[in-house]
This record gives C-alpha cells, sequence and structure tokens, in this order.
C-alpha cells in the first residue's frame, strides 16, 4: 500500500487505472481525501485514513514524539519512526515493541477495534467448535433450500453428515 | 517446476466464465488471506537468504498439503516482464506481487480458483477467486487451503491482534474480500454516488478498473473491506453478503430497467454502436476495447443483444488485454502495433456474426 501521490502523506485507498490510447497504463493512487478534492467521491468525510491518523497521532502529544523515536525493535533493529516513514512492520515481534502506539493507531484505523475476532491457527485449537460451524451450515442449508440450489444444499447436507460423524 | 504458461493463455480461469450467481452485476468474488510465518522477519527486513527460504518452506507445505498438491507452481523472480503481466491479467498474482524483487514464487490450481502467492506484501497471500457473487463458497474453500496450510508450518499470530501482518491495516483476520461489480446503467444514469455512499457507509473501498480517463471510473469497480481487526471473518463477509451488494445489484438493475423504459433507443445506439466499432475498427485502443465491451456485456444482460455470447466477451475481455494479445501474436509488440492487432483480434471473432 502506498501513499497518495497528490498529498504524498495519506495511504492511497483510491486507485484509479486508466488504459490511454494505445493501452499506455496511467495510474492513480489517491487517499479518499485527494479522490473527493478531484470530485470522484462525493464530498463526505474519509473513512480511513492512516497516515493523517499516524501524523495526527504522533503529533498529536498523547506520548511524546520523543519517546517513540527511541523505540527500536531488538530482533530486526526497526524503529517506531522508521515504521511510521514505511508503513510496514519489520518483523512480528514489533507488534510487542510498539505495542502501545500501535494499539491506539490500530483502534482508529479498525473502527475502534482492540482485539482480534475470528479463525486462529490449528495449533491453539480455540477456533474450531464444531457446534458453530454445524449452525453455520444449517443456516447454509436452509438457505440453499428456500434458494432451491439443490446442487449446494446437497454438498451441504454432506458437510454437516461428515462433521457430525467425525 | 515453472508451468508452460503459454498453455493458459487461450483459457478462462473458473471466474470469468460468467457462470456464477447474479453474473449479469458480478464479474467475481475474490478472498484472500494474509499470513506470515513465525520466526522470520517480514519482507521487508528479510535477507535474501530468507526470502529464498520463505518461498521453499511455503512451496513445500502446500506440496506436502493433501489438496494442494497439484497446484502449478512458478517461480515469479524468473519470469520475464512479459509473463508476470500475463498473470496480473489472469489475476493470478498482484501487481505488487509482479513488479516486486527478489525470490518470489506462486501455486496456483488449473481452473485459476485458488492461487498462493509467496513473498507478496506478507510471506503469504493466498486468494480464492470465483465467478458472479459466491462469497460463502469462496471463504469455504480460502478457509479450507488456510487450514491445510496451517497443518504444515506455524502462522505468526498474536493474542491480541490475531494474524500478524507487515502492514497493521491488515493485521486481525487478515482478510480482504473483493467483489468485481460491472455498473454500466449506473454510470449511465449519473448514480453512481449512490455506490460510493453505501460503500462508505458500511466502510468499505471503492476500486475503480479499467476506469476510462474522461468518465473517471468506467463501468468495472470493485468493492472490498478496509477493516480487518475486531470482527470475525463470516461478519465482515456478511456486510457484503446481506447488505452492499445486494442493495448495489438492486441499484443496477433498476437503472438497467429504467434505461430501456425511458431511453431504449439511446441504449441501443450504445450497444449497437459499441458492437460495430468492435467488428469494424483498425486501431483499438485497451481503453476503447473495455468501455466497447462494456456495451455489449450490457446489451447480453437486457436481451437487446443476443448474437453473441457471454463466453466470448468474457474471452476477449481478457485476450485483449496487452500482455495476452502479444503472447497470442507470439511477438513483443509496441503500442501502436498493439492497437492493430486488437482491432484485427475484434473483427476475426466478431465479424461473422449475424446483426439482428
Amino acid at each position: 500500500m502506498g501513499p497518495c501521490e497528490k498529498c504524498k502523506k495519506a495511504q492511497a485507498t483510491f486507485h484509479l487505472t486508466n488504459l490511454e490510447q494505445h493501452s499506455i497504463k496511467e495510474e492513480r493512487h489517491l487517499c479518499e481525501r485527494c479522490a473527493a478534492e478531484e470530485g470522484l467521491l462525493g464530498s463526505e468525510k474519509p473513512v480511513l485514513d492512516l497516515s493523517h491518523l499516524m501524523e495526527q497521532f504522533v503529533s498529536g502529544g498523547k506520548a511524546s514524539a520523543a519517546a517513540l523515536a527511541g523505540l527500536v525493535c531488538e530482533e530486526c533493529g526497526m524503529t517506531y519512526i522508521e515504521f511510521r516513514n514505511q508503513g510496514v512492520l519489520g518483523c512480528p515481534h514489533d507488534y510487542d515493541v510498539f505495542a502501545e502506539p500501535l494499539a491506539k493507531l490500530l483502534e482508529s484505523a479498525h473502527d475502534g477495534a482492540t482485539h482480534h475476532v475470528g479463525k486462529s491457527p490449528r495449533s491453539l485449537g480455540q477456533s474450531r467448535k464444531p457446534t458453530d460451524e454445524l449452525r453455520r451450515l444449517r443456516r447454509l442449508l436452509d438457505e440453499a433450500v428456500t434458494g432451491e440450489d439443490y446442487e449446494r444444499a446437497a454438498s451441504l447436507r454432506d458437510r454437516i453428515r461428515e462433521i457430525e460423524s467425525a | 517446476m515453472t508451468a508452460p504458461l503459454g498453455d493458459v493463455v487461450r483459457q478462462l480461469g473458473e471466474w470469468l466464465r460468467g457462470s456464477g450467481p447474479q453474473s449479469d452485476v458480478v464479474i467475481s468474488t475474490r478472498i484472500r488471506l494474509a499470513r506470515n510465518l513465525r520466526g522470520f522477519p517480514f519482507l521487508s527486513r528479510a535477507s535474501v537468504e530468507q526470502r529464498a527460504e520463505l518461498v521453499q518452506t511455503l512451496a513445500t507445505a502446500s506440496r506436502r498439503a493433501g489438496d494442494l498438491a497439484k497446484l502449478i507452481h512458478v517461480d515469479v523472480e524468473k519470469l520475464d516482464e512479459l509473463d508476470r503481466q500475463l498473470l496480473v491479467e489472469r489475476h493470478i498474482i498482484s501487481r505488487q506481487h509482479a513488479e516486486a524483487n527478489g525470490a518470489r514464487a506462486v501455486a496456483f490450481d488449473r481452473e485459476e480458483s485458488v492461487s498462493l502467492m509467496m513473498n507478496e506484501e506478507d510471506h503469504l497471500r493466498m486468494q480464492v477467486i470465483r465467478s458472479g457473487l459466491q462469497l460463502e463458497e469462496a471463504w469455504e474453500l480460502i478457509s479450507r487451503v488456510d487450514d491445510s496450510i496451517d497443518q504444515q508450518v506455524e502462522y505468526a499470530y498474536h493474542a491480541q491482534f490475531g494474524y500478524l501482518t507487515a502492514c497493521p491495516t491488515n493485521v486481525g483476520t487478515g482478510l480482504r474480500v473483493s467483489v468485481m461489480l460491472h455498473l454500466p446503467a449506473l454510470r449511465l444514469t449519473g448514480e453512481l454516488e449512490k455506490v460510493a455512499h453505501a460503500a462508505r457507509e458500511m466502510k468499505l473501498a471503492v476500486r475503480g478498473l479499467f476506469g476510462e480517463g474522461t468518465e473517471a471510473l468506467g463501468d468495472f469497480f470493485q468493492i472490498s473491506n478496509q477493516i480487518t481487526l475486531g470482527r470475525g471473518e463470516l461478519d465482515l463477509i456478511d456486510d457484503f453478503r446481506k447488505d452492499v451488494i445486494p442493495k448495489i445489484i438492486e441499484y443496477e438493475l433498476a437503472a438497467r430497467r429504467s434505461l430501456i423504459k425511458s431511453r431504449q433507443q439511446a441504449v441501443d445506439d450504445k450497444i449497437w454502436r459499441a458492437l460495430g466499432t468492435l467488428r469494424n475498427a483498425r486501431l483499438m485502443s485497451s481503453n476503447e476495447a473495455m468501455q466497447c465491451l462494456s456495451y455489449v456485456r450490457l446489451g447480453l444482460h437486457t436481451g437487446r443483444l443476443s448474437a453473441i455470447d457471454l463466453h466470448t466477451v468474457n474471452e476477449l475481455f481478457l485476450q485483449s488485454q496487452q500482455a495476452h494479445l502479444q503472447k497470442l501474436q507470439g511477438e513483443r509488440l509496441t503500442g501502436e502495433q498493439r492497437s492493430v492487432v486488437r482491432a484485427a483480434l475484434f473483427r476475426s471473432r466478431l465479424g461473422h456474426i449475424n446483426q439482428n
């Protein structure tokens, strides 16, 4: 994910590919704010704007910029400033080293979320509760039958039986 | 290990067969999951050796995973630019993957539904593409692929943040859903703002595909999620399945009906002119080709045109793109030469049909 080509700050979330005469490709990568300025969107407020959020956050003074600048991952050598400039992290451990500033950033970027919900690796063995999966499959089966999609209904029925007999 | 890419040029991946549900508006459904391996840095910090080891580890993992054993493996680093572009046009790899440097590879199935990109932005980006609107089916398939790989490797996973990704905008589920839509009537009636609004309400991003220079977006759009943390995969998918996509389909179909009802001759004129251009032009840019094919597709789906089948339109949609064109021609072509060859392709494929 690159920066917006117009303001060079915010993350581009709006991607246009123009296939010009004789198929020379012109690509435009804009953040929502700049896309809106160019009349490519409505005038409403941008939804998600990571770099703007980051700037706001770093200069906003909740934690001092100096303290953040001192953060460095001992495993990969990535500093917080480098992360802020590049937008990508250096290694999984960075999520712990930068946990505090990241948590706030993630909250802004992911609509207030702070914790993962959903799948987890098999080794942790928590996510695959067969009852949830069965409930989901039964709901889909109902939908397939209502929609008269019998081929799909049959395959769903097979999956349900497979899980029940396991 | 490297498959002969020459063969794929004349085929259509499953996602372009136009056979899926709601295929009059929805071209394809794509779901991808971003995963990284524990014990390795992310790619921005990976050494040459680590990059190579990652490809090796992931390729071995997929070969050992029973249901993935038959995937076709391609060493993207060794491909020339044209072959990489070919894979981009077929949506088997991303543009970023094509343009990156260093060790990287892809494994995909013959249907071109499943693809595993190794060393993209994350160590592994796996995706499933299906024709039409098949969100549940695509999720079931990608989740099973994920489980198979999971049995062979150890993913970087965090108790609080979920699956760890190089960019924190993907962290959590690592899920990106993209639904590709064909919305010619909404563009003609100037109602695309409705689409942007519906997407924005649910915090989804709209991307234009093959948008025309003058008309900012053209007729092909992708809707995708931006939030990946704090909501389960099925909830994220349900936003598309139950809310946004049905709404947009309804807008587009209503716009088509209203156009046919109130401006039938103007619509017919667009459709038949597009067909006339495709059948007769001597120079055709890919821009113009996309727009003409968009109108022809609108003609097919509104019953205004029946002399062509959707399969042909989809085939031309793919084969008129620059890498496909050059592969079919068997030589490198300049932009101007491509225009000539592209026009000839359309004439030869559409010249014989009966106009009615």
